[in-house]
């Protein structure tokens, strides 16, 4: 398999999706050095293009890249050339020419990250497009149930919220289920994609039926900024038939894990005092993306392994 | 050399290791991935039988600091422990063969971030020759004339020299 690029979960497998949790346990050694920080990247040069808000995997990304001692550049979109009417092609081959060899994008289009991967010749790892896909946010969520439960085959895992809008629910789909986990969605109609043909997941729409059967609840943001139409009556109403309270929590098994993308809307898809039990994995998720990070810059940068 | 061989060699380098140190006060010995590991176990037994104490056994994976990473595979291939800061300490790195030396420099940079050891030394079962760095092994099993291109192969039952299966 050979894989010069991380746009997609699905390019991985899970054959792939195995190689990058290995690697990652070395990774999270790494970081809990007295120095964390190898010299396994010196001379790489990452850039990231960020035509959307982020501050986890921005950060993280950072983190992961200065680990490893590549150099990183940032472009701001809100002060580049972008403002004066470049084109994103134009851009990415600005970029490129001068001396890149990966470019971490997150753009509001799905697709954006295949289109710059077919104009250049720089690795190219997709940070999040529009709907579309997270890959590097489903690995982190791997790692992290394969680290809690041991594994992700043939756990029982519930995604709650927002379907229709999450990148984050798509690729973990992807993810989960070509690890072999069995996926719910959980969701009001109106927040569900418009056709589910092909995705390996069963849906309901009665969250507190679901929780008494799973070893993860993974809830969704909700992504108030990308809900144009009126797809709920309120917040209230969402929180009151979709939201992890303290009541439902109980419904849970006493192992069950609840995992959350960040970032929270505390009271909203997630309780405060839920968010904060130790059974919930954010600040975990947080730890172990900078780590799996490391692995997929190591990965097509500078192992001379083909993924 | 038959594992009896390599069995006699490690007493006596567990002997030199003592009498260079005078004892084993601060002295921490290093297995490289993964070839060092079993050797590195065998030298603290040794050790330990010798001076009747038992000293701080660490592993070191130099993967991510090899020099020669995008020039062919560089994976991981096992973790890496340190048991103690090394700041101060005597630090004994233990592998099975040494060759071009690239693994012993990535090593002590590996090293380095750990803390600053007083010293540090070397101990390979096979000092093979062919260095391409100004690095030489202060505790050796077997000096073995090699041919570039021959492979030897440390393990429970000795040390072979065989030929690259191509």
């Amino acid at each position: 398999m050979t894989v010069s690029h991380l746009l997609s979960i699905a390019d991985l497998g899970a054959e792939g999706i195995d190689e990058v949790m290995g690697l990652t346990d070395s990774f999270v050694e790494v970081s809990a050095r007295p120095i964390p920080r190898v010299p396994a990247l010196r001379g790489k040069t990452v850039v990231w293009l960020f035509y959307e808000d982020s501050t986890r995997t921005r950060l993280s990304f950072e983190q992961a890249a200065k680990r490893l001692s590549a150099d990183t550049m940032n472009f701001n979109v809100a002060t580049s050339s972008v403002r004066k009417g470049e084109s994103l092609r134009d851009t990415v081959l600005t970029i490129e020419a001068m001396g890149v060899d990966a470019i971490v994008v997150r753009h509001a289009s799905a697709g954006v990250p295949w289109q710059i991967a077919s104009w250049i010749g720089a690795s190219v790892i997709n940070a999040g497009d529009g709907w579309h896909e997270h890959p590097t946010q489903a690995l982190l969520d791997c790692y992290t149930i394969r680290k809690h439960l041991g594994g992700v085959s043939g756990r029982r895992v519930a995604i709650v919220g927002d379907i229709r809008h999450s990148r984050v629910a798509r690729s973990n789909v992807l993810a989960f289920a070509a690890l072999g986990a069995e996926v719910t969605l959980v969701a009001p109609p109106t927040l569900l994609p418009p056709s589910l043909t092909g995705w390996p997941v069963t849906v309901s729409h009665d969250l507190d039926d679901v929780l008494g059967r799973c070893d993860v609840v993974y809830l969704l943001r909700m992504q108030r900024e990308r809900m144009t139409e009126a797809l709920l009556p309120t917040l209230r109403e969402y929180t009151a038939g979709y939201g992890l309270t303290a009541r439902r929590v109980d419904l849970l098994d006493e192992k069950a894990l609840v995992m959350h993308p960040g970032p929270m809307n505390r009271g909203v898809e997630i309780s405060a005092e839920v968010a904060d039990l130790p059974r919930s994995l954010v600040v975990d998720q947080v730890r172990n993306g900078v780590a799996v990070r490391m692995a997929v810059l190591y990965l097509l940068l500078g192992s001379g392994v083909a993924l | 050399m038959d594992a009896d061989d390599v069995q006699r060699a490690l007493w006596r380098m567990a002997h030199e290791i003592v009498e260079r140190n005078h004892g084993l006060d601060g002295v921490v010995l290093v297995g490289l991935q993964t070839g060092g590991i079993s050797l590195s176990a065998r030298l603290a037994d040794a050790l330990e039988a010798i001076e009747h104490t038992r000293v701080p056994l660490g592993t070191l994976d130099v993967a991510f600091h090899r020099d020669d990473i995008g020039l062919r595979p560089v994976l991981p291939e096992a973790v890496t422990t340190m048991p103690v800061d090394l700041r101060g300490t005597t630090v004994v790195l233990v592998d099975d063969v040494l060759f071009t030396g690239r693994t012993i420099r990535a090593a002590l940079d590996a090293i380095s971030h750990y803390g600053r050891p007083r010293a540090v030394q070397l101990a390979v079962m096979v000092d093979r020759g062919h260095r391409e760095l100004p690095i030489r092994p202060d505790y050796v099993g077997k000096n073995l004339p090699t041919r570039r291109d021959e492979v030897v192969d440390v393990n429970d039952d000795g040390v072979d020299l065989g030929e690259m299966v191509r």
